[in-house]
């Protein structure tokens, strides 16, 4: 039942067959099986629970809220839930328990949905692989996989070690093996041999990969929704910059940050999309005018569709795996009629310099409320206001986000303002353009990887520091960000290591309903597993 | 004029005369006159200083610039932040459109070409009552921009100001931004307090150009942008309370020079610290300058029981505020006739020519109304214009009594009725004196009824209380005006007889003594004779006599 999607449950729930509390409590227990996997900062089930059933007696007195009514969402620690602790995974905001409730939670709990916790990110959504957190690293479920764990069992010398001391199964069949799965885990935890999430926001992907929750939201900003998604074989969903409300949302990059959505199909992400969209009074960068709802149709055709290859994301480190990958959907369009053609998209390739310049500005402005005076973390320390302020920067924010702040307050400073910060603006606009011009040439979607290959391992991972990761994880999925536009990564294959792989559709801004039908009709032909890693080995 | 030569070698030589007269006088030979050298040294002399308000409004609305929150000045402290002015994480700034119509509205009574698109930027710099770290402001493209105020210097307590003189100062912006919180700082117990109440009520920060170049000037132009603002309903203007503050930059040179280095003295709420900060301000950089120092960009306060401006020190380091645009407003557009959208209702945006007929009467209208077509003098407009409880009284005796001069109406108020209020401690608004019994006395005085001493003594006995109508009192007291030549004449026949001495002494040439002989007609007739006619005859009398 956990790896349905929201809308066959959703069917389910209206026959009867299912009720809101079954599904809620099987969600928690899974969440429980993965509990390793540190997917969540908070739990919030006994709420859930009592939801479910409010929900349940809509459902059977036939007046459901929506057509998500009684389905479990989880939504990142940095979307405010009033009364819930909303952290950013940060020491600052450990303490923070919000006074309100982001409009996106707001427009989820009014439809019935029930909120099942807060999930992992890195701190205050700087990174791209949910490693960066006060609550540690959250672990992608595939690393359970058992192709992947053979294929590593024939690896290097120093995991084989690893290897044959854990003889286990790395599955959670069922909850008598509990202990024992957990002893196997501190194993895995100190050998650093399990594969990362993705990020910035993991922690979502990882509850709807493993069943935890049927959506989840994130916070998408250069790729951290559909990077994870990638990692994890989920669909993860970035949409227009201005369909979804970004009140309530902590930001990284106001003028990039997209709430996005993780699902296991494309008609739930659709779904959502409908109740989460629109524009909201509280925030004056949602459109009143370019949102209408829809939802999918079922009968699909790619016929008159013209797919762009981008050439140059045929970038080098592209692994052999992901490089098939989309030859492979290419073809698939090819072959069902769609045009495909190459496209370019030449100042792409400068939006990742671009973006560590205008997020590093954002962030250096909008970190500068936390001086622990009005809320979150105080030090103990100050003999004067400014060294209390320093104190509490200093214990609050890790080495990633103070070193963004210290970048930003220099790209800032007057002196420098037009040579990063006008700079930088200007090659955005040039990215824009380059996406306006492939659009207006009739493409209608863009077809490309989301990243450069399935997802590496912790240990890999870490041989480089955040910058570097952040540099090289969102090369794909930055130039979006940048131009707005909505964005997709479809599941698509597994790897040779058994790993999912995701590839990116992009489409024109506000042609989500566009975007999603292509996705759909995408999905339908790639048959990505519906493979359990949690349970299946 | 001075050569440029000339010029460089006093400044070089630090204004020490005698040898500048001594060293020109020998070097430049074409520089024939002496006198005219040390005249130049006299103006080189004569420091001039120059003066630039900015002006923080606040503007008149019911909630912030960016929350719901309220904005009532006497609130409970911490009593009216939304979330958004706590800089809560997550929150977004919401545009209030009424403060967006007070700008333009405002911009528009300044003279201002309006930006139909403006722009927010964000201002960063670390303080208590900041909760975000940064102020939303409009840096870069102000909602208004290129203005005039016009308005009228005049004090008649200031020896440089006693005649009316017309200016014109240059709005170089106006913007919309956040005001701050409130810091109260607890040196016993080493404590800072913090009020949020003010921290993002909106206000209009207006900078004038450097137009001014004396105390009085500067007054002169807040006075008036209290009035226009008052008018247009867009700042109550309170000082006191701080809803409107002035901060002035000053700085001196010699003309002909580049201008000097300036100071600022921040957070003026009075119009008279205004003045006084100024004056010392310039003071301060003339003892500065001429023992040689010199000035220190630098940000003052003014302590009013000392009235010295003081050094900030928590801003005394040079801040770099690394503006950056507010990425969660989009540009501010506002539209006209010509261009306003035919999808928008006209509620859903701002149109400035809507906003611009809507404009009431300003004050340099007003008082031009009553110079020139009521024919009040300027010192009697001014007056009239700053105080609408008196213009609504003068403007209800007009009403009562149609057929009055202004101008002999607005006379009446200023010297006797406002003597009296003045002498009582009340108010125009006060006053029981009714404007239809004002209007009786003055079309008595303009019939010829009565005298000007007498309409003095009968507003000062109604004032006091006295209810009989004008008429009667006059015909208690018979304090008809004599119009009876000849009964003039007896009385001033007796002025001449019985001051013998004044006469003399007026015949020698003193003039002053002839008062003393229209005062004794006057004393005898009740002053019931007018002074003109008085004089007249004691003149022909006196030549007579001799």
């Amino acid at each position: 039942m956990v790896l349905l999607t929201a809308r066959e449950v959703a069917l389910r729930l209206r026959n009867g067959s299912l009720s809101s509390t079954d599904v809620v409590s099987q969600c928690i227990e899974r969440s429980r099986l993965a509990r390793v996997l540190n997917a969540f900062i908070t739990h919030t089930h006994e709420s859930a629970m009592s939801r479910a059933a409010e929900a349940d007696r809509r459902i059977s007195a036939g007046q459901p809220l929506s057509q998500l009514d009684g389905i479990p969402v989880a939504f990142k620690d940095n979307f405010c839930t009033k009364g819930v602790k909303t952290s950013c995974g940060s020491r600052m905001l450990r303490n923070f328990y919000p006074p309100y409730s982001a409009t996106v939670v707001q427009r989820l709990a009014g439809k019935g949905t029930v909120m099942m916790g807060k999930t992992n990110m890195d701190e205050f959504a700087m990174g791209s692989g949910s490693v960066d957190s006060i609550y540690g690293p959250s672990r992608n479920p595939w690393s359970r996989s058992v192709r992947y764990r053979e294929r590593r069992l024939g690896d290097a010398e120093p995991l084989r070690v690893q290897a044959t001391s854990g003889q286990v199964s790395y599955s959670l069949p069922s909850s008598t093996e509990k202990q024992k799965t957990c002893e196997d885990d501190e194993t895995l935890s100190d050998e650093d041999d399990w594969l990362i999430a993705g990020g910035s926001s993991g922690g979502s992907a990882v509850a709807v990969a493993t069943g935890a929750s049927f959506i989840a939201l994130g916070s998408d900003t250069g790729g951290s929704v559909r990077n994870p998604a990638s990692y994890c074989g989920v669909f993860g969903y970035k949409p227009t910059y201005g369909l979804v409300s970004r009140h309530g949302l902590i930001p990284l990059v106001n003028s990039m940050d997209a709430p996005s959505i993780f699902a296991r199909s494309t008609d739930d992400l659709a779904a959502a999309l409908e109740i989460v969209a629109g524009h909201d009074i509280r925030d004056s960068t949602t459109v009143r005018e370019q949102y209408k709802p829809f939802s999918l149709p079922d009968d699909l055709s790619v016929k008159d569709l013209h797919v762009g290859i981008p050439t140059e994301y045929h970038a080098p480190g592209l692994s052999q795996g992901m490089l098939d990958a989309w030859s492979w959907v290419a073809d698939l369009f090819d072959n069902a009629g769609a045009k495909v053609s190459r496209v370019s998209l030449p100042h792409t390739q400068y939006s990742i310099v671009c973006y560590s310049v205008l997020c590093a500005c954002e962030v250096a402005s909008n970190m500068a409320r936390y001086d622990g005076i009005q809320f979150g973390h105080r030090s103990e320390q100050g003999s004067s206001t400014h060294a209390l302020y320093a104190a509490t920067r200093h214990e609050g924010f890790n080495d990633v986000v103070r070193g963004r702040i210290f970048a930003g307050n220099y790209f800032l400073l007057k002196r420098n303002y037009e040579k990063y910060f006008v700079k930088a603006q200007q090659v955005r606009q040039l990215i824009a353009e380059d996406y306006r011009h492939v659009f207006s040439s009739g493409v209608n979607v863009l077809l490309t990887p989301t990243t450069f290959g399935d997802a590496p391992s912790y240990r890999s991972f870490i041989g480089a520091d955040n910058r570097t990761r952040s540099m090289q994880e969102d090369v794909f999925t930055q130039p979006a960000n940048m131009a707005g536009i909505p964005a997709v990564s479809v599941p698509v294959m597994l790897s040779e290591r058994g790993l999912p792989l995701g590839l990116q559709l992009m489409a024109d801004n506000f042609h989500d309903k566009q975007l999603l039908t292509c996705a759909k009709w995408l999905e339908s032909q790639v048959n990505f597993p519906r493979f359990d890693p949690v349970t299946d080995s | 004029m001075a050569t440029p030569i000339a010029t460089k070698t006093f400044r070089s030589l630090k204004h020490n005369f005698l040898k500048i007269n001594n060293l020109l006088y020998t070097r430049i030979p074409f520089c024939k006159k002496k006198h005219q050298i040390i005249e130049t040294a006299k103006q080189a002399d004569q420091w001039q200083a120059v003066i630039g308000l900015e002006i923080h409004a606040q503007i008149n609305s019911a909630s912030k610039l960016f929350s719901g929150s309220g904005t009532s000045f006497s609130s409970v402290v911490n009593n009216q932040v939304a979330l958004f002015d706590a800089a809560i994480p997550g929150t977004l700034p919401v545009l209030n459109k009424k403060c967006v119509e007070a700008g333009v509205l405002t911009g528009l009574a300044l003279n201002c070409s309006i930006n139909k698109v403006s722009k927010f930027d964000r201002k960063h710099y670390f303080y208590a009552d900041l909760p975000a770290g940064y102020q939303i402001t409009q840096q870069r493209q102000p909602i208004a921009h290129n203005g005039r105020i016009n308005f009228t210097v005049f004090n008649p307590a200031s020896p440089k100001h006693t005649i009316p003189r017309d200016m014109s100062v240059g709005i170089i912006q106006l913007q919309l931004e956040q005001d701050s919180g409130k810091s109260l700082h607890d040196e016993d117990n080493q404590h800072t307090l913090v009020d949020l109440n003010r921290a993002g009520i909106a206000l209009m920060e207006i900078v004038t150009a450097p137009d001014m170049s004396d105390s009085e000037e500067a007054a002169a132009l807040v006075k008036e942008l209290q009035l226009v603002l008052q008018a247009i309903d867009t700042c109550n203007c309170k000082m006191e309370e701080g809803s409107l503050r002035v901060d002035a930059n000053v700085s001196i040179h010699r003309p002909g020079e580049p201008l000097g280095v300036r100071t600022e003295v921040k957070n003026l709420n009075s119009i008279r610290f205004v003045a006084k900060a100024i004056n010392y301000e310039i003071a301060e950089h003339k003892r500065i300058l001429e023992s040689g120092g010199v000035i220190v960009n630098e940000t003052k306060s003014f302590d009013f029981k000392t009235g010295k401006t003081v050094s900030m020190r928590d801003k005394e380091m040079k801040q770099d505020y690394r503006f950056m645009p507010e990425p969660n407003l989009p540009p501010l557009r506002v539209y006209d006739n010509s261009d306003f959208p035919t999808t928008k209702k006209s509620s859903q945006a701002i149109n400035i020519d809507t906003l611009r007929a809507a404009l009431p009467v300003l004050p340099a209208e007003k008082r031009h109304h009553l110079v020139h077509q009521q024919g009040l003098s300027v010192a009697h407009a001014l007056m009239l214009v700053a105080d609408d409880d008196l213009m609504q009284y003068y403007n209800s005796v007009l009403a009562a009594s149609p057929h009055l001069t202004p101008k002999l109406v607005m006379s009446v108020l200023a010297t006797d009725l406002l003597a009296c209020l003045y002498k009582a401690k009340l108010a125009i608004s006060d006053c029981y004196l009714l404007p239809r019994l004002f209007a009786e006395v003055c079309s008595l005085l303009q019939a010829e009824a009565i005298t000007t001493t007498t309409t003095t003594k009968l507003i000062q006995l109604m004032f006091n209380g006295e209810t009989l109508p004008p008429a009667d009192i006059i015909e208690n007291y018979e304090w008809h005006k004599i119009t009876d030549r000849a009964e003039i004449q007896r009385h001033c026949e007796e002025a001449v007889e019985r001051n013998p001495k004044a006469v003399r002494k007026y015949r020698e040439g003193k003039p002053r003594y002839f008062t003393k002989l229209v005062y004794h007609v006057q004393t005898k007739s009740n002053g019931c004779t007018d002074p003109l006619v008085v004089t007249e005859i004691l003149k022909k009398l006196i030549s007579e006599v001799s």
